[in-house]
């Protein structure tokens, strides 16, 4: 407070000090116990809750990605019952594959990465919802518990074609889906006979 | 040397009147502003028509190529040009008229300006000849002409040679004014540029260092993880740069233009420090679905999202109470009754209160965005554009376009030309915006995405149709408001000479107690950035080094152009 000694100007004005309205006192009262509550609601939810976010899983090169297992060939894949796994490469301007068929119940991990530009991969009505970057591999995991369609979108721009890039995961009942397993192997196997 | 008391002289002095070259000189940071505005803004009803499958982009197509090409020019002119070319501006006027003299190195704040300037040409060219079709947030691969990038940091580097002849001015003011409070506009002016050139620091590096070499085609490729965290070092506080010159007006100005005063000069000093040390150690909360990021660094960010939250509930009580004073002594009454006896009439104030308003709804949306959890709902959706057209588009934009109301007329010494059609500009704004922000939210939460053509998309169901053709509404009501404002604007610059006593004085709010007694603590800007920087370097430190010695140049994008 030594500086205000070379300001003889208004001697009347009293020491300074922190005034605050009683009426702010309580709202800042408030408003630090309604931070408190988010942040503790988001750690809550975070940690204890079960709820996910895609994190540092692994590494890949964009440039020879296409010629790497599993990116070569990707697809859905059941790895132990009820169990599935799921890889996407986004490029412009497609998703393969096209369509993640799935029954009813199944647990998926997706795994996605793109080989050229920023992608988004969004599947509506879930919270499945992840950017795509070249180098990178985001990974959500999702219980399909509904039949039915989920279309799953490019949600960054990558270029003219971004509003053409979408596919769709299609969860049919348990006895559409062995119908449909069933058929498949039909015509594979019909298929390397002719 | 002289025998009158210096305080006597000093209450007698009328305030310093801006010089014709200070006046002249914010008038150009004005002019290319508000032009931005203006063509920006002109792409953004394009787009909405676009959601309900009304194309107007045949028509424009000689010139420009795409939706994409009109977005990254939305983007670009409206939240980068028109904000920071206005902010400048205006922070030239605050810190002048806050210490009460000019500059105390002009020259310095005239070469940052024609920096600015250069750096917009240079940029504009790639994006008018649709060669840096990447969008505002570029992100790599996308690859933009070497001259976007150039043209960005240009502009980047004249804000900061801007900002030198301010910290210049305080230096020199304090140093002339020992144990005087600073004058509250001018410091919060020093302080937002204080916090600007921390956070710009990010997209430097990442120009820099990445995306000029590689678009000169000096290296082959980039980090696409790394980059998008040196863009959102600076994408978040860039919204607190965008903000902080509204709340400099909304604290310091509009009680005045009310008829009232600045209900607490200490706790408006309180909440710009804290903007200036919680605006950037937040930036992850925009990377919240990023691969790259452990999450625990993407919660340490969302609950720091929310210690920002704090300085905003400070201002919306500082500044409701300032006005609920004012209206209180012109004779207003009731719990919330007292709001009508604003002063309405005038547009200044009508479009900030306005702004205000539907600012306090991009708020709340912005909770939920930080909030890592619903995050995953919204990320990169319609609801986010939903969100930032109630905050950069409406509360910053409004707000500037209220504080033009007054400025316009002053620098140039003319009359505001027909202000009731800038009231009902203002409140056109506001319909319009709620109409569009709504449908855009709505359209969020069922998982429209963002920077698409939803009018040419082929996934749209049928239950967003409704919502699509609100957007459309309301962006017809936005363009009527625009050019509202636009012709405002134009005829008041071209009107005739106005009687002095006629032109609008800068307002500048007293608080309720004297500045003096605001504690000096709060008057220090040496320990408010020091506590800035280790917070930064505490909140991004680790996982900046992280990612930089795990960098990986393997992402060379497309071989081809892809827009
Ligand atoms: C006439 C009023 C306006 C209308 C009708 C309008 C409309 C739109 C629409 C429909 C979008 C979303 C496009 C998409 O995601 O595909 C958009 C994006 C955007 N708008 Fe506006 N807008 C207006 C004014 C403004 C203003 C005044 C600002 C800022 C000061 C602004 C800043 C932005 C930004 C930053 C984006 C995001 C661009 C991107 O995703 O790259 N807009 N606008
Ligand atoms: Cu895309
Ligand atoms: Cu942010």
């Amino acid at each position: 407070m030594t500086d205000l000694d070379d300001r003889p100007a208004e001697p009347d004005l009293p020491e300074p000090y922190l005034e605050i309205d009683p009426y702010e006192k309580n709202w800042m009262r408030v408003s630090i116990v309604l931070l408190v509550a988010f942040a503790a609601a988001i750690t809550v939810a975070g940690f204890a809750a079960g709820f996910q976010l895609p994190g540092p899983e692994s590494r890949v090169d964009p440039r020879t990605l296409l010629d790497t297992e599993p990116w070569k060939t990707p697809g859905v894949f059941e790895v132990a019952e009820g169990e599935y796994e799921a890889y996407v490469v986004a490029q412009a301007w497609s998703f393969s594959p096209l369509e993640i068929v799935v029954p009813v119940g199944a647990d998926v991990t997706i795994y996605v990465t793109s080989s050229d530009l920023q992608h988004g991969f969004k599947i509506t009505d879930t919270n499945i919802n992840m950017m795509v970057l070249p180098g990178q591999v985001s990974k959500l995991e999702y219980t399909f518990d509904e039949v039915g369609e989920f279309p799953y979108l490019c949600t960054e721009y990558c270029g003219q074609g971004h509003a053409a890039m979408y596919g769709r995961v299609t969860v049919l009942s348990q006895a559409d889906y062995d119908a449909r397993t069933a058929d498949t192997e039909a015509t594979d196997a019909s298929g390397s006979e002719g | 040397m002289t025998l009158v008391d210096p305080e006597l002289q000093t209450a007698a002095k009328p305030p310093y009147q801006l010089s014709p070259q200070e006046r002249k000189f914010i008038g150009w940071h004005m002019i290319v502003a508000i032009a931005a505005l203006f063509v920006g803004s002109l792409f953004g009803p394009l787009q909405a028509f676009e959601f309900s499958g009304l194309n107007l982009y045949q028509y424009i197509e000689p010139v420009f190529k795409s939706y994409y090409q009109g977005l990254t020019l939305h983007g670009v002119l409206n939240a980068l040009v028109w904000t920071t070319f206005f902010i400048v501006g205006f922070t030239n006027l605050v810190v002048i008229k806050g210490l009460g003299r000019p500059l105390s190195h002009p020259k310095i704040n005239l070469v940052g300006f024609w920096v600015m300037l250069i750096g917009l040409l240079m940029a504009a060219a790639p994006l008018l000849l649709n060669q840096a079709t990447v969008l505002y947030t570029f992100y790599p691969p996308l690859k933009a002409s070497w001259a976007f990038y150039l043209g960005l940091t240009l502009v980047v580097v004249g804000s900061w040679i801007e900002g030198v002849g301010f910290y210049l001015s305080m230096i020199a003011w304090r140093r002339d004014n020992k144990g005087v409070r600073s004058p509250f506009i001018a410091m919060a002016g020093v302080v937002n540029a204080a916090m600007w050139q921390i956070a710009t620091l990010g997209i430097a590096i990442e120009i820099l260092t990445m995306l000029l070499p590689w678009s000169l085609g000096l290296t082959d490729a980039t980090d696409p993880q790394l980059a998008r965290t040196y863009f959102w070092f600076t994408g978040h506080p860039l919204v607190y740069f965008w903000l902080l010159p509204a709340y400099i007006s909304w604290y310091g100005m509009l009680p005045k233009q009310a008829g009232g005063k600045l209900f607490s000069d200490s706790l408006a000093r309180l909440s710009f420090w804290m903007f200036l040390i919680v605006s950037v150690p937040v930036g992850f909360h925009h990377q919240f679905t990023d691969p790259g990021v452990p999450v625990v660094w993407k919660w340490i960010h969302a609950v720091l999202t929310y210690s920002v939250f704090f300085p905003s509930m400070l201002t919306a009580f500082t500044v409701i109470a300032s006005l609920e004073y004012a209206a209180r002594r012109r004779g207003g009454t009731g719990i919330i009754g007292w709001v009508r006896a604003l002063p309405w009439n005038d547009p200044s104030v009508t479009s900030q209160l306005l702004a205000g308003i539907l600012f306090m709804f991009g708020g709340v949306s912005g909770l939920t965005n930080a909030s890592y959890n619903l995050n995953l709902v919204v990320h990169n959706t319609a609801w986010v554009p939903g969100h930032f057209h109630l905050t950069v588009a409406t509360a910053v934009t409004m707000s500037f376009m209220g504080i033009s109301y007054w400025l316009v007329p002053h620098i140039t010494g003319k009359k505001l030309w027909n202000p009731k059609l800038a009231v009902a500009q203002a409140w056109v704004w506001f319909v319009g915006m709620i109409v569009f922000s709504n449908a855009m939210h709505m359209l969020g939460l069922l998982g429209a995405p963002r920077r698409t053509p939803l009018g040419e998309a082929l996934y749209v169901p049928e239950e967003w149709e409704g919502h699509l053709l609100r957007v459309s509404i309301g962006g017809a009501i936005l363009l009527v408001s625009l050019l509202m404002y636009v012709l405002v604007m134009l005829k008041t610059a071209i009107g005739p000479k106005a009687d002095p006593a006629d032109v609008p004085e800068v307002p500048i709010a007293e608080s309720m107690r004297h500045p003096q007694l605001t504690p000096t603590w709060l008057d220090r800007f040496k320990p408010w950035l020091i506590v800035a920087g280790l917070l930064v370097v505490l909140s991004y430190g680790p996982q900046l080094v992280d990612q930089i010695l795990n960098m990986d140049l393997n992402s060379p994008g497309t071989n081809f152009r892809p827009w």
